[in-house]
């Protein structure tokens, strides 16, 4: 186990890696510079400022000091907000995008799940189609349309929730719901076919036939093993979820990663960019790691190392 | 003998989209105190119907008893709410299925599906069902018993894990174990171990057991009863000399001719030519009229009545009416 954690680490780096530098291969690449904007400056400030930046240097000297600015984690000041740094933004930022996500995700597992064996078990039954119906909507409706909707319905026209901003719980309820609706509703299709496939396995007619109650076995028996292909597609929601809080906050105007990471691609502010890119796909892989850890656990027949032959 | 189990004119249909079909069809059989009954008969006659029938583990919808009542112990399982027969199954009646492969949660340990029927119905502590976890696994054959409770059903064989399946059923020492095809999915030598392992454990516990097979040897190894089920209905019962020597019904005769022989010089097999009836609708007469040589024109449209050759021995067939003796005798 613990020498699949280390060759998974080094692997993460590799990738990290590659993420990186493809960053720096694409902003190079995009016209213009931070000080393009920037009418009254002249030439020899321009010049000035790139060499502050260390922007006039060859081009594989500033892809080293990235590096190096990566390796100590220290991204230096932001090119567009000289009295901040990088750290600062993201130290900022970071905490409710993450609020938010971890929000996102828990409300799509459980409900999505719930959702789900509510409707294998009900299987062609009303309820059953009334959550596929709803589950149908949710993956059809785009996580914007939703939140537009929201914020005019519920916000506005009944005024029960506040519209915008991220200061206490009732403001978290409509982006939360906004965003956790498409996963949720992946999730629960996913579950109710493994339910559906899992429930007419010969072990759960075994847990039936040992005169267990149908809690158990739907809880104990089937859902673990119908969970597997959801722990899987885990992964692909958690990026999807990271990409829809850019979205979500720029709507709800909440005060998020995504803002900056937006704003610093527009304004080529390449420190913010580099730490921002860094810093979501770090967050990203490590994500995807704890996905597979947590595949292991609930299915003992996969394992991290071989030991001996089988 | 006291009769453990009576069923009675036991009904079970399915609704399908295509029609209601008619699985199981007025069966009657009894079944004494550590006796085993082999219910034999081919692919889709309604021998599984029948034994999930008793544990109530037919799904409903589709499936349904319409009528009749198996008497467990003098009463009507069939009349049970669903609550009170979960306290029946597993404790007074237990099952084993056809294939251990996928018979056994992959996801938790032997342990725990050993010790979980228990802890649900007898309320013991973690320790005292720990303990009668390992002594069902020396009872079963499986060595190292206190290592082997931590493992998952992927780290054995086909053969222990059927052995794992049987110390499940047992744990709650029932009184009635139905097998269904036991020993179906596994190698001949290991069928032959998990056989030996059925009978050892009749004489230790003196359990009553239901045997579901196609597979006649294993019926001739260790049936006391057989009966012989064809498109829903108990065609033929006997004790296990009366149906192996004298079988009356050309159905079982036919079943016995198409099993390999070795004391014969013939190497070519006897089928039974055509097909099993459709269970959407049933034939009026004997279901096995349109494959029997000896198919007279009364079999297509009555059903024969049960004829009682000895006590043990009945069979329903028309060719045991008096007068289709004589016909036979001019013929």
């Amino acid at each position: 186990m613990l020498k699949y954690i280390f060759k998974r680490f080094g692997i993460m780096l590799v990738t990290l890696w590659i993420i990186i530098t493809l960053t720096f291969i694409l902003m190079i690449n995009v016209p213009g510079s931070p000080f393009n904007s920037d009418q009254s400056s002249n030439e020899t400030i321009q010049a000035n400022l790139e060499a502050h930046y260390n922007l006039d240097e060859p081009y594989h000297i500033q892809y080293l000091l990235y590096l190096k600015s990566i390796v100590t984690f220290d991204f230096g000041p932001s090119i567009k907000q000289p009295n901040q740094s990088v750290n600062d933004l993201l130290g900022r930022g970071f905490p409710i995008s993450f609020e938010l996500g971890m929000m996102t995700i828990i409300v799509a597992v459980i409900s999505g799940i719930i959702l789900g064996i509510i409707a294998s078990l009900k299987h062609n039954g009303f309820i059953d189609y009334l959550a596929m119906g709803l589950a149908v909507l949710g993956i059809s409706i785009p996580n914007f349309i939703l939140a537009t909707l929201l914020i005019q319905q519920i916000a506005v026209n009944l005024e029960i929730l506040p519209t915008a901003t991220w200061s206490s719980p009732a403001h978290m309820i409509l982006p939360v719901t906004a965003l956790a609706t498409g996963p949720m509703a992946i999730i629960a299709r996913l579950t109710r076919s493994t339910m559906l496939e899992v429930l007419t396995q010969d072990y759960i007619k075994m847990a039936k036939a040992k005169g267990l109650s149908p809690w158990k076995i739907v809880f104990k028996h089937a859902l673990r093993n119908a969970l597997m292909p959801v722990v899987t597609i885990m992964g692909t929601l958690l990026a999807g979820i990271l990409t829809g809080t850019f979205v979500i906050e720029q709507i709800f105007a909440i005060p998020g990663m995504g803002k900056y990471f937006v704003e610093s691609i527009n304004q080529r502010d390449y420190p913010v960019i580099m730490g921002t890119t860094v810093f979501y796909s770090a967050f990203l892989i490590l994500m995807l790691f704890l996905v597979d850890i947590a595949y292991g656990i609930l299915d003992p027949r996969i394992k991290f190392h071989k030991k001996g032959g089988e | 003998m006291e009769k453990i189990l009576q069923v009675e004119n036991l009904h079970v249909t399915f609704s399908t989209y295509g029609g209601t079909v008619k699985a199981v069809r007025g069966v009657d059989f009894h079944l004494n105190e550590g006796e085993t009954l082999a219910i034999v008969g081919e692919s889709g006659c309604g021998k599984s119907v029948t034994s999930n029938a008793i544990m109530r583990l037919i799904p409903n919808p589709p499936g349904k008893i319409t009528n009749g009542s198996i008497l467990f112990k003098g009463q009507d399982l069939a009349k049970f709410s669903e609550k009170k027969m979960r306290s029946i199954r597993g404790v007074d009646i237990s099952m084993i299925f056809q294939d251990p492969m996928t018979a056994l949660n992959p996801t938790l340990t032997i342990g725990t599906q050993l010790m979980e029927g228990l802890r649900e119905h007898q309320n013991v502590s973690g320790d005292r069902a720990k303990e009668k976890a390992i002594e069902m696994m020396d009872l079963v054959g499986i060595s190292n018993p206190p290592e082997r409770l931590k493992q998952y059903p992927h780290q054995f064989s086909g053969g222990m894990r059927q052995r794992i399946v049987i110390a499940i059923a047992l744990i709650c020492e029932p009184d009635l174990l139905i097998a269904d095809e036991p020993t179906t999915a596994l190698d001949v030598t290991i069928q032959a171990q998990i056989l030996e392992l059925f009978e050892k454990i009749q004489v230790k516990t003196g359990i009553s057991i239901i045997l579901i097979t196609h597979d006649l040897g294993v019926v001739a190894k260790i049936a006391d009863r057989i009966a012989v089920m064809y498109a829903g209905k108990i065609i033929e019962t006997g004790t296990k000399r009366e149906i192996f020597y004298k079988p009356q019904h050309p159905y079982t005769k036919g079943l016995l001719n198409s099993v390999p022989r070795l004391d014969l010089k013939e190497a070519r097999l006897t089928p039974i030519d055509g097909t099993p009836p459709d269970l959407f609708s049933p034939p009026k007469g004997c279901p096995f009229t349109a494959r029997c040589p000896f198919a007279m024109e009364v079999c297509d449209k009555v059903y024969p009545e049960n004829t009682e050759l000895t006590g043990s021995h009945q069979v329903n067939c028309w060719l045991q009416d008096e007068r289709a003796k004589q016909l036979i005798k001019v013929t």
